[in-house]
C-alpha cells in the first residue's frame, strides 16, 4: 500500500513547530493557486453578468470622484495649490490609484467575509481567499489602468520610459492595500466595527496623500504628507504613469520591504487567527 | 494498528455561551496563539464557557462505520468539525491516515448567478480536485444530479432540491476518501434520490473508515458496526453492536406530557398492563412480541354525548405508528354517561421495533369533531429486543424450510 497522508491535529501552537508550518504554508499556497482562480472568476463573472455597464464601474466612482473635485477647484469652492501636472489630470490618475490601493484594502475582510459560510464548513486552504483577493484587485486594476491610459493619451499626456516601471507601482499598490487589509482582518471578523471604520479612516487618509491635492510645502500638513507612507506609492506611481521622474525613490522602496515583511507575518497570524476565528462564526 | 485510519485520544472542546465574551475570548486566543501558546489554556473555562465535547476517546478501523447518536447539541456536529480540521481541539489529539472526505455542508460555495456547469467546477476546487478530473467526471455528475436540461442555467432558478442533488453529486461523485464524514446528508431530497445517495455512500464507505452522524436510527443500525451515543459532550456509551447504542439512545428520549381540550372529558391515566399484571414503573420495558393491554381512565364532566375514542401509539420522532379504532360492541360510537370510565384495552402483541413510544388518547365528539380531550406523551414505555431491525413493525421470526 503506498504511502497514507497523516493528519494531526492537536492543542499545540502552530509556532510550535516553525519548519513544519513553513512547509505547510508552501503547500497550501501551492494548492490554493486554482481555487484563487476559480473563485477570481466565480465574483467576477457574477459581478459583472449582473450589471449593464458591466466594467465601466470600475471607473465610474473614480471618475466621479474626479468630476466633484475639479469642479471644486474651478469654482473657487476650496482653494488649491498648484500641481505639476495640470490639475484634471492629477485628481483622475490620484482618484484610480487610491481606488486600486482601496480594492487591495478591503479585498481580504471582503473575501472572508463572504466565504464564512464556506469556511465554517469545508475544509480548504483558507490562504486561497486572499489569492482570490489579490487576483481581483489586479483585474479589475488593469481594467482601470487601461482606461486610465486611454484618459491620458486622449487628454495629451503621452508616458515615457517611466512606463515600463510602472507595473511596480501598481504592484506596491496592492502590495501595500493587502497588507492593511489583511491586519485588519482577524479583528474585524470578530468585530464588526472594523469593517464599518474603515471608509470613514480611508477617507480621511485620502486627504492627508496627494491624491486630490498637492503636497504641501509647509507646516504640519507637510510634514504629514511627508511620513504617510502612502504619499510615496501613489507619487511615484504617478510619475512613473505620466513621464515625471520620481523624488521619493527612496521611500518607495523601504515602504515596500516592509511591507513584503509585514505581508509575511500577517499571513502567518491570518493562518493562525482562522481556526479560533471559524468557532467564533459558528456554522 | 496497521489499519487503523482515525484515532481520537482525549478530544475536548469548549464553547462559550455569550457572544460578546465569546468574540473577547476570540481576540485573547488569536494572542496567545501568536505567541507560541498552547490553544485551550490546559483545560480551564474561562467565565461562561462549558465542555460542547468533553474527553471523547475511539479509533476507527478501515472498513468500520462508527454511528455517532445523540441529541441536537450533544457535540456530534463539533466533533465532526474537529475531525475535518475546521476548528482546533482544545485538548486531545486527533491522528488520521490517508485522504478525506466528507459529504458535510453540500453546495456551499454556490453562487446562484452562475450556471448549474459552472458551480460544479467552483465547487469542485473548493474540495481540491482540479479541473482536468473534473472534465472527466461531469457527465456522471451531470446524470447523477439528474439536472441534465437545467446544466446551463443559473443556480438560483434551481428548486431546492435541484441544489441538494447538485451538491450531492459533486461532493459524492469526484471524492475517493480513506476517511469518510458524512453529517445528516441523506436527510434530504426525494426518496428516490434519497435512495441513491445510500447506495453512493455505500460504495464510498467500502473501503474507508467513516463517521456516520444521524437522527435516524435506521441508517445508523443498517450502516454502522458501532456507536458512540453522546450526550451533553461526554460519551455516554460506546457499544460495539448499534442496536445498543440505539437502545441507550432511546433511553434518553422524553416523551413530554401534554393535554389539550375543552375540558368536558379528562384523560386520568394511561397504564400497561402484561398478563393482568399492572406495570407500575416509569418507562417500562416490554420485550418485543409481548401481549400487552392498555388501561385507560377517563372522566366524562359534561352532559352525555356520543364519543369516539382515539388511541394512538407514536415513536420517538412523534410518527403514529399504530391506531387502535374503539367502538361499542354494535359497532355504534360509544355513548357515555358523566363520570368516571376505565376502559381496558388489549393491544395485542407489541410488535414494534426496538425503540422508545408512547401513547396519544383523544376523546373527541362524534358528530363537531370538538375534541373534548387530548392526552399526549401518555405512558411511554420502551420495547427491547436482541437487534434493531430496518422496519418499524417486527413480525415474528419466520421460520423458512429448506
Amino acid at each position: 500500500m503506498n504511502e497514507l497522508r497523516v493528519t494531526i491535529y492537536t492543542p499545540e501552537s502552530m509556532l510550535s513547530n516553525p519548519l513544519k508550518m513553513l512547509r505547510e504554508m508552501l503547500r497550501d499556497l501551492i494548492d490554493s493557486r486554482e481555487l484563487a482562480w476559480r473563485l477570481m472568476v466565480r465574483d467576477l463573472s457574477a459581478q459583472y453578468r449582473q450589471t449593464l455597464l458591466g466594467f465601466l464601474w470600475a471607473i465610474i466612482l473614480p471618475l466621479a470622484n474626479t468630476l466633484v473635485w475639479i469642479f471644486l477647484s474651478r469654482s473657487g469652492v476650496v482653494n488649491l495649490s498648484d500641481t505639476p501636472l495640470p490639475y484634471p489630470i492629477y485628481v483622475f490618475t490620484g482618484t484610480m490609484l487610491w481606488a486600486i490601493l482601496m480594492d487591495a484594502l478591503n479585498a481580504p475582510l471582503q473575501m472572508v467575509t463572504a466565504s464564512k459560510d464556506m469556511l465554517a464548513k469545508i475544509n480548504f486552504p483558507r490562504d486561497a481567499l486572499l489569492l482570490a483577493g489579490i487576483y481581483k484587485t489586479l483585474v479589475n486594476s488593469l481594467i482601470k489602468i487601461a482606461l486610465l491610459m486611454i484618459g491620458l493619451i486622449a487628454l495629451g499626456i503621452y508616458p515615457n520610459w517611466g512606463i515600463l516601471l510602472f507595473p511596480i507601482g501598481l504592484f506596491s499598490l496592492i502590495l501595500v492595500g493587502t497588507v492593511v487589509g489583511l491586519a485588519l482582518t482577524p479583528v474585524g471578523l470578530l468585530y464588526t466595527d472594523v469593517g464599518k471604520a474603515i471608509p470613514l479612516l480611508m477617507q480621511f487618509l485620502m486627504y492627508l496623500t496627494p491624491v486630490v491635492f498637492a503636497m504641501p510645502k509647509e507646516g504640519l500638513p507637510a510634514i504629514l504628507f511627508q511620513l504617510n507612507p502612502l504619499t510615496p506609492l501613489i507619487l511615484t506611481a504617478r510619475d512613473w504613469l505620466t513621464g515625471f521622474t520620481p523624488e521619493y525613490l527612496v521611500y518607495f522602496i523601504s515602504v515596500n520591504v516592509i511591507s513584503i515583511i509585514l505581508l509575511f507575518i500577517l499571513w502567518i497570524i491570518y493562518r493562525l487567527a482562522m481556526p479560533i476565528l471559524i468557532e467564533r462564526m459558528g456554522s | 494498528m496497521e489499519d487503523t485510519l482515525i484515532k481520537v485520544e482525549g478530544l475536548s472542546k469548549k464553547f462559550c455561551r455569550s457572544l460578546k465574551k465569546s468574540m473577547w475570548y476570540g481576540m485573547q486566543d488569536i494572542g496567545s496563539e501568536i505567541l507560541g501558546r498552547r490553544h485551550g489554556l490546559d483545560g480551564v473555562l474561562r467565565q461562561d464557557e462549558f465542555w460542547a465535547v468533553k474527553d471523547i476517546n475511539f479509533e476507527i478501523k478501515r472498513g468500520e462505520c462508527l454511528g455517532l447518536i445523540g441529541h441536537n447539541g450533544a457535540g456530534k456536529t463539533t466533533l465532526l468539525r474537529m475531525l475535518n480540521g475546521l476548528i482546533r481541539p482544545d485538548q486531545g489529539r486527533i491522528e488520521m491516515r490517508g485522504k478525506v472526505g466528507a459529504l458535510i455542508a453540500l453546495g456551499a460555495g454556490f453562487n446562484p448567478i452562475l450556471t448549474g456547469r459552472e458551480n460544479i467546477y467552483i465547487n469542485a476546487s473548493v474540495l481540491g480536485m482540479n479541473k482536468q478530473y473534473v472534465d472527466k467526471k461531469i457527465d456522471e455528475i451531470i446524470d447523477f444530479a439528474e439536472i441534465r436540461d437545467f446544466i446551463n442555467a443559473p443556480v438560483q432558478t434551481y428548486s431546492s432540491g435541484m441544489k441538494v442533488r447538485l451538491g450531492f453529486a459533486v461532493a459524492a461523485i469526484l471524492i475517493e476518501p480513506d476517511i469518510l464524514f458524512l453529517d445528516e446528508v441523506l436527510a434530504v431530497g426525494d426518496i428516490n434520490f434519497v435512495i441513491k445517495c445510500l447506495n453512493t455512500v455505500r460504495d464510498l464507505s467500502k473501503n474507508a473508515s467513516v463517521v456516520f452522524v444521524s437522527h435516524n436510527m435506521q441508517q445508523v443500525s443498517m450502516f454502522c458496526n458501532r456507536a458512540l451515543v453522546l450526550e451533553k459532550g461526554c460519551v455516554l456509551a460506546d457499544c460495539a453492536n448499534p442496536s445498543e447504542g440505539i437502545d441507550r439512545y432511546f433511553e434518553l428520549i422524553k416523551h413530554t406530557q401534554h393535554t389539550s381540550g375543552t375540558g368536558k372529558a379528562e384523560i386520568l391515566s394511561l397504564e400497561l398492563s402484561v398478563n393482568n399484571q399492572l406495570i407500575k414503573n416509569t418507562e417500562p420495558a416490554l420485550v418485543q412480541g409481548i401481549e400487552a393491554s392498555a388501561i385507560i381512565s377517563l372522566r366524562m364532566n359534561d352532559f352525555n354525548y356520543q364519543a369516539n375514542i382515539l388511541l394512538i401509539v407514536r415513536d420517538e420522532s412523534l410518527i403514529p405508528i399504530m391506531v387502535f379504532p374503539l367502538s361499542h360492541q354494535n359497532g355504534e360510537t360509544r355513548y357515555f354517561l358523566p363520570g368516571d370510565h376505565t376502559l381496558e384495552i388489549p393491544l395485542g402483541n407489541i410488535d414494534l421495533n426496538s425503540g422508545s413510544y408512547s401513547f396519544v388518547v383523544a376523546v373527541i365528539d362524534r358528530d363537531s369533531k370538538i375534541v373534548h380531550a387530548r392526552a399526549e406523551g401518555l405512558c411511554a414505555f420502551r420495547v427491547t429486543a436482541n437487534s434493531h431491525f430496518w422496519g418499524k413493525i417486527v413480525r415474528p421470526v419466520v421460520a423458512i424450510d429448506s
